[in-house]
């Protein structure tokens, strides 16, 4: 093996993958939040489907999520790869486990809360992704595909909004852990910035989540 | 005072094992974990049954011998000590203590409560030695290190090799202990030798031995009887990483 499928295969090496493709899904969803911010505007959707025209046909930004989804894709394949080599590395278990006692909720369930947005990924880019790209959607008036009404139909359902807005809880759990972890494994643990770091991950794991889930909300209550 | 007290019995690392319950009365407060277990031994040498074992050495929480998993956590509930540190007014009368083995595919049971921890002695051994040059005796002071370096690597060089970070973590990870050893040589002068390769021979056998790895929960260190730091493994990342970007192979 080269270093470098051996440095990647390694405990830390698997780690450090699930802290930079993570880190960059953290950059990814400020830019997408932006986005959906357009869904609230007050002119039947326009401004939001000339945004989708633009993400979907920009080169750079397409060429830029090629890279997300190879990065989810990563983050995903390396989780499970982690949560079988430390499966495995304890094959009897105990009776009693008091984990509450040292450590936090979020960080002993990283993987369950990591299928909870595996789950909400698979909805959520089947019913606008799949849609945008493949399905058959009318245009606007201003000739863009009129995303923002498959959008709007979506969010008029009420168990479609409150299965969102779960989802956001189980994003907002795996990333109040998530965030300041992904720093600690990349090697930053310094008493000067780590208890910056920890605020900043918890204010972003709260604020984030929050307006992801208030759009769905505000349009189901004005639908 | 009265307890019941739930142990794992196995005869062999063949042996599946179980639990088996005793009544133990008149224990003194006073007494610490490992001299109630004593004490239960002796009723059951008395009674023709085979003792209880487990590992113990110093009794004064510097051997790192004495691994129990009690009430669902490594050395008990309190905290910064080892299970022999543990005294019987740290439970309730009439309490159930459940008392279980570390449980970790590279720690296997030799028999009921004493587990083999030869995995950790491998970690270290692949560290190698440290270049040191030979002739007199150096100076005192001769080398200088800043107070404060070297007051971290003393912290991180108090670890004693228990067991109870794998023990305590989810995923059976050794990170706290084979980023203690790796920091407590990174940071002085005399570690700087042999520094990349030592961080990484001692992942790759840390790997090789089957522990998990690190999901940064922290309750390695918040269980760890010396409080060893988290940052410890923030270190060793920084070290294993550096070396596999940097070094010649
Ligand atoms: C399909 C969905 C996802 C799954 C299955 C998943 C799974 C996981 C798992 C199991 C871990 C813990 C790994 C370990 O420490 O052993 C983890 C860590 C992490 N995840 Fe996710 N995740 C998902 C989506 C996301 C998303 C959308 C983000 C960001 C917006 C994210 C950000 C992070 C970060 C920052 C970490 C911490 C990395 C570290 O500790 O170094 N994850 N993920
Ligand atoms: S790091 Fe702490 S818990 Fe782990 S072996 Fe060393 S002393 Fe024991
Ligand atoms: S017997 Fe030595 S630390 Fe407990």
């Amino acid at each position: 093996m080269s270093w470098l499928s051996d440095t990647l295969t390694s405990t830390i090496g698997r780690k450090l993958v699930m802290s930079l493709t993570g880190l960059f899904l953290i950059i990814f969803l400020v830019v997408h939040l932006a986005g959906n911010f357009q869904l609230l505007a007050d002119d039947g959707g326009l401004a939001f489907n000339a945004y989708a025209k633009f993400m979907t046909s920009n080169p750079i930004i397409k060429t830029t999520s090629y890279g997300l989804y190879a990065f989810i894709l990563i983050h995903i394949i390396m989780s499970i790869a982690l949560v079988r080599k430390n499966k495995a590395a304890r094959p009897v278990g105990y009776s009693e486990v008091k984990g509450s006692a040292n450590s936090s909720f979020s960080s002993r369930n990283m993987g369950i809360l990591g299928f909870i947005i595996f789950v909400f990924l698979v909805i959520h880019l089947r019913n606008f992704w799949y849609e945008m790209h493949w399905g058959a959607i009318q245009m606007d008036d201003a000739g863009n595909k009129d995303l923002y009404k498959v959008v709007s139909a979506a969010f008029s359902e009420w168990w479609y909004v409150a299965i969102y807005v779960l989802c956001m809880v189980g994003l907002a759990f795996h990333l109040s852990h998530g965030f300041s972890s992904a720093f600690q494994t990349l090697g930053v643990n310094h008493s000067k910035y780590t208890p910056f770091i920890k605020k900043l991950g918890i204010a972003y794991a709260i604020l984030i989540p929050f307006a992801f889930a208030l759009i769905p909300i505000i349009m189901f209550l004005n639908s | 005072m009265k307890f019941k007290l739930k142990i794992w019995r196995q005869k062999n690392n063949q042996d599946k094992g179980g639990f088996k319950t005793y009544d133990l009365d008149g224990v003194s407060s006073d007494m610490s974990f490992l001299e109630m277990i004593d004490v239960l031994n002796e009723q059951l040498i008395d009674k023709d049954e085979d003792p209880v074992h487990f590992d113990h050495d110093c009794r004064e929480g510097i051997c790192g011998m004495c691994s129990m998993y009690i009430n669902g956590e490594p050395h008990g509930p309190l905290r910064g000590v080892t299970t022999c540190q543990l005294h019987m007014r740290s439970f309730s009368d009439g309490e159930t203590i459940t008392i279980e083995p570390w449980r970790a595919k590279a720690f296997p049971v030799i028999k009921d409560l004493a587990v083999d921890r030869s995995a950790f002695d491998r970690v270290i051994q692949a560290g190698g030695y440290i270049s040191v040059n030979t002739g007199g005796t150096p100076d005192a002071n001769e080398i200088p290190i800043p107070k404060t370096v070297a007051d971290e690597a003393f912290d991180s060089a108090t670890c004693i090799g228990c067991g109870a970070c794998v023990a305590a973590c989810k995923n059976a990870s050794a990170m706290l202990f084979v980023s203690a050893k790796i920091s407590q040589l990174s940071m002085l002068p005399q570690g700087q030798v042999e520094r990349d390769e030592r961080a990484e021979k001692m992942v790759a056998q840390m790997d090789a031995e089957g522990f998990g790895a690190c999901t940064n929960t922290g309750a390695c260190s918040a269980e760890c009887p010396k409080g060893i730091d988290l940052s410890n493994i923030a270190r060793m990342n920084r070290e294993y990483l550096g070396a596999k970007l940097s070094s010649g192979k």
